[in-house]
């Protein structure tokens, strides 16, 4: 225990009680940001303690950032200065569930499995199929701005969240939104939020609207040639009127990925079997509705994907979409685990320049001689795993090459790019948040509105914010 | 104001894109809203630049600016509450790029939201957001107010359909925030922006997605003896999960009005119907109408209409998106509320709205987005008559007061603007309200822009000024 960890925890025990201040440095590791361990953890119960807690820190001019289940805490730059974990996870409880509105207010350290559990009993979920799903929070969940193959269907959590309540770098409880489906009273703070890594507020609790579960849902698989057909297929499906509810285009790579220990031990259910291909380019679709949609969906894919010349197709029914769209929203952890030194850019282009985005990026990381496995969602997102077998200089030399390169393709593409995962120590050559952009300036007018002492997740956001 | 800005303006724009004589000024005074409040000059700006250089004499003689899209607001936002110039964005009314695969389009501020949809039409698509204002009300209009309408049950707000948009800060900065390819990296700036009711920025540019047609729409109309049994059938269609494309409900006082006016086919002797809407696929369309169709029944719907044609369906839309119109031919004033309830809450707040109007002496008309709780009572009332006009505020506040106390909201879709901002303290703390001030404050420093709007002032009910609104007009 370090000395300046003891004043600081005494001072914390008074507001959260001894037992919440953790001091010694064995369990503080686990609250380790990019190789940065806290002088102190502490685990508040409210808002209140929260508030106490930050205004405690701006004073005494300590950095915080707050942790819900830790799964997410490598993605941006590593922090500037960090001296207290604000551990969130006893603000678990569901503040307000009213299923005939559908309706939801959560505190923001509630696991999002048990969420899940508590909306099922009334057939009812959050359309977020996000990563670490057995033990992520609604709260990380969205501070980390990480997103669903179900945003085909549902869009993001901008579009389905309703209001939040937070405490500003100043220690200040605010609020914005409210809890009814339509309002636009007040700014929408609440989606400034979303993907902030905490630099503007501690995320408190958050009200969402629900939906109701899908009848029944399948999923359709298909493989072609090249990665242009596969993108083809996506295209020639966006123009139909059919509305499903995931698109994922998988590289040949992930066929391995997805059958390897590493997948298993993330998602224990097997992968359906010769479903995806391991030298073909897949296309895969997940569908709902009543039977007679369900048919319609099967009858207008298998057509769709003849004319657009897949080699082989498969239509998943109901003991094998579960494990495969388990794949799919676990696709960066098991990346992650699968090398020493995964590097994951997400790559944002419009729609129809996924093509052009993939092949650049593929042939950055051959150049590069890196191996490399793409997941690409059909609304234009793409998670590009670079998976080198070595983490040492010559591999961090070819990572920043091969992404420097792919940051410069997609800007010619309209788009962007960034790297929210990669070794800690590669951070300082690697463009962690891509290219500078434009409208910088005025996020930095945010942050000093919510954060002027820059108490919260000092320097891990854009820029360095 | 400095005369000086007349001149500057004209230097800048000519002098037929600037209006100052006080009978030029009269037709922007007012907005779709119960207030007034005249501009000192009205500037008319062709492009980004002119709106930059429009900023910069604002700055120069320190005077207010606000923009104005077609000026259908309901609650004040596009007056100039303080004076100074007015911009309206009509001569900005260009689509600049429509990109059919991407399903993206790129528009001036200027243009009238409907015309996004029909340009593109012959490819499949179409704007989502559908305002009733939606003929007359523009783009700029929409994002600045984050516009809602009856078919974003289904399919959302103006927010959610916005990618990327070019600003004008009140500084005379150009920015662009956001970006067509989706999640850009860094704050959500457009999430910031739209719906910030013009106090941030005067927006130059817009990039919205575009939404395919769906394969089969079903409207149905189903009718009641009560208004209860029409709510109830609301708060059972949303609990059973069936969301249709839109659930609109109109009492039987507002049906008279509009059948006496549109002749939509609604009949007058009922308490209350409910256009239904479910689009889709042409599998899953045909079981939600009948999923529908069927609660309606279980709750004593007299009647289930199933529009046959798209006449027939068009017919029943102009009858629900002109009855604010149809409501304006029955008094000289009318004040439209637009609170928020929970879904759950419908039935007894019907009756609560109804037991203010008798305690208030009014009968109040209610026509409303039901599937989405967002309420718009009516009150009829004579504004020349100072009496009558401190009632309808009285009674607007306790229907307000009510929405509040059921976990809601006092406005869904037309904004707080200059109507609603003493009422922002019932939903707020003056901590919450200082930190959206400060934000404000970030982007708007010297309050030049849009100044008087969303954040309590000192301003008194009794304070509001009010005139008689012209017959016809569209809203809501």
């Amino acid at each position: 225990m370090s000395t300046a960890g003891a004043t600081v925890g005494s001072r914390l025990a008074d507001i959260v009680g001894p037992q919440h201040v953790i001091t010694d440095s064995a369990p503080l590791a686990a609250f380790a940001v990019d190789d940065k361990t806290p002088a102190v953890a502490v685990r508040p119960q409210s808002t209140a303690e929260i508030s106490e807690v930050v205004k405690f820190a701006a004073k005494e001019h300590l950095a915080v950032i707050a942790t819900g289940a830790r799964t997410k805490l490598g993605i941006g730059l590593p922090p500037r200065q960090y001296d207290i974990a604000l551990d969130m996870t006893r603000l678990d409880h569901v503040v307000a569930y009213d299923p005939g509105d559908l309706t939801l207010s959560v505190e923001a350290g509630i696991p999002l499995h048990k969420l899940g559990g508590i909306l099922a009993e009334h057939r009812q979920f959050l359309p977020l199929g996000v990563p670490y799903q057995s033990q992520t929070t609604i709260g990380g969940t969205i501070a980390s701005g990480v997103d669903s193959p179900l945003r085909q269907h549902y869009g993001t959590a901008r579009d389905y969240m309703l209001g939040m309540e937070f405490v500003t770098g100043e220690g200040i409880a605010s609020k914005s939104g409210g809890r009814v489906v339509k309002n636009v009273t007040g700014y929408d703070i609440h989606k400034l939020m979303i993907g902030a890594l905490g630099t503007l507020g501690v995320i408190t609790r958050i009200n969402f609207k629900t939906f109701p579960m899908p009848a029944a849902s399948r999923a359709f698989v298909a493989t072609f040639q090249t990665v242009e057909r596969a993108c083809g297929m996506r295209n020639r499906l966006s123009q139909s009127p059919l509305a499903p509810m995931t698109l994922e285009l998988f590289s040949p790579g992930a066929a391995d990925l997805f059958s390897s220990e590493a997948a298993s031990r993330i998602e224990p259910n097997p992968m359906p079997q010769n479903v995806i291909s391991g030298t073909r380019w897949s296309f895969t679709t997940g569908f709902a509705g009543n039977e007679n949609a369900l048919k319609r969906y099967e009858t207008d894919l298998r057509k769709m994907a003849e004319e657009c010349g897949a080699v082989d197709l498969a239509v998943l029914v109901a003991p094998q979409v579960a494990p495969a769209f388990a794949r799919k929203r676990e696709f960066v952890p098991i990346a992650l685990s699968s090398s020493p030194a995964a590097t994951i850019l997400k790559i944002c282009v419009v729609p129809m320049k996924m093509s052009e985005a993939l092949k650049a990026a593929g042939q950055a990381a051959e150049a590069n001689h890196l191996p490399w496995v793409a997941m690409a969602r059909g609304v234009g997102v793409i998670y590009f795993a670079m998976l080198p077998k070595g983490r040492n200089d010559e591999t961090k030399r070819q990572s920043a090459l091969a992404s420097n390169q792919i940051f410069a393709a997609c800007a010619a593409l309209g788009g962007h790019a960034t790297i929210p995962w990669c070794p800690a120590e590669w951070k300082d050559v690697l463009k962690v948040w891509g290219l500078d952009r434009p409208d910088f300036a005025q996020m930095q007018k945010l942050k000093t509105v919510f954060d002027p002492l820059a108490v919260l997740s000092p320097g891990r956001f854009v820029g360095g914010i | 104001m400095d005369s000086r800005v007349i001149t500057d303006l004209k230097k800048l724009l000519g002098a037929e894109a600037v209006l100052h004589r006080p009978e030029e000024l009269l037709l922007y005074e007012y907005d779709g809203s119960v207030e007034i409040a005249r501009p000192n000059c009205v500037a008319f700006p062709k492009n980004t630049s002119d709106v930059v250089g429009i900023v910069q004499i604002a700055n120069r003689y320190q005077v207010p600016l606000v923009g104005r899209g077609a000026g259908t607001g309901l609650s004040g936002g596009a007056l100039a509450r303080q004076g100074g110039i007015l911009v309206p964005f009509s001569r900005m009314n260009r689509i600049l790029a429509i990109d059919a695969e991407n399903q993206r389009a790129t528009v001036q501020p200027g243009v009238v939201n409907a015309d996004v949809s029909v340009a593109v039409a012959h490819l499949g698509l179409h704007f989502a957001p559908d305002p009733s204002s939606q003929r007359a009300s523009t783009i700029g209009g929409n994002v600045s107010e984050n516009s809602g309408g009856p078919h974003t049950l289904a399919y959302g707000v103006t927010t959610n359909h916005v990618l990327s948009l070019e600003v004008v800060l009140p500084t005379g900065e150009v920015v662009r925030l956001g970006s067509p390819a989706l999640d850009p990296p860094g704050y959500d700036l457009d999430g910031l922006f739209v719906g910030s009711e013009g106090t941030l920025a005067l927006v130059t540019e817009i990039t919205v997605k575009l939404t395919r047609n769906p394969e089969a729409v079903k409207t149905l109309l189903a009718i009641f003896d009560t208004v209860d049994d029409a709510t109830e059938t609301v708060v059972d269609i949303t609990a059973r999960g069936i969301t249709p494309a839109a659930c609109e409900m109109l009492d039987g006082w507002t049906i008279r009005a509009v059948e006496a006016y549109v002749h939509a086919g609604f009949p007058i002797d009922c308490a209350a119907v409910l256009l239904l809407e479910v689009d889709g696929l042409r599998e899953a369309v045909e079981q939600q109408a009948e999923d529908i169709a069927e609660v309606c029944r279980l709750h004593r719907a007299r009647e289930v209409r199933v529009a046959r044609d798209e006449a027939e369906r068009a017919l029943l839309w102009k009858g629900r998106k002109n009855a604010f119109g149809a409501v304006g031919r029955l008094s000289p004033t009318y004040y439209v509320q637009d609170g928020v309830i929970p879904r759950t809450k419908l039935p007894d707040t019907l009756r609560r709205i109804n037991e203010i109007g008798t305690k208030y002496g009014f009968e109040i008309g209610n026509i409303f987005h039901a599937g989405d709780g967002n309420l718009h009572p009516i009150i009829l009332f004579d504004a020349r008559e100072e009496e009558q006009f401190r009632r309808a505020v009285a009674t607007a506040d306790e229907i307000i007061c009510f929405c509040i106390e059921m976990g809601g909201s006092i406005t869904g879709e037309h904004g707080v603007g200059m109507e609603k901002d003493r009422l922002m303290p019932l939903l707020f703390s003056e901590d919450d309200l200082n930190l959206m001030r400060r934000v404000r404050d970030a982007f708007n420093p010297a309050g030049l822009l849009n100044p008087g709007k969303i954040f309590p002032t000192a301003k008194g009910c009794g304070e509001i000024r009010v005139r008689p609104l012209p017959v016809g007009a569209s809203r809501a």
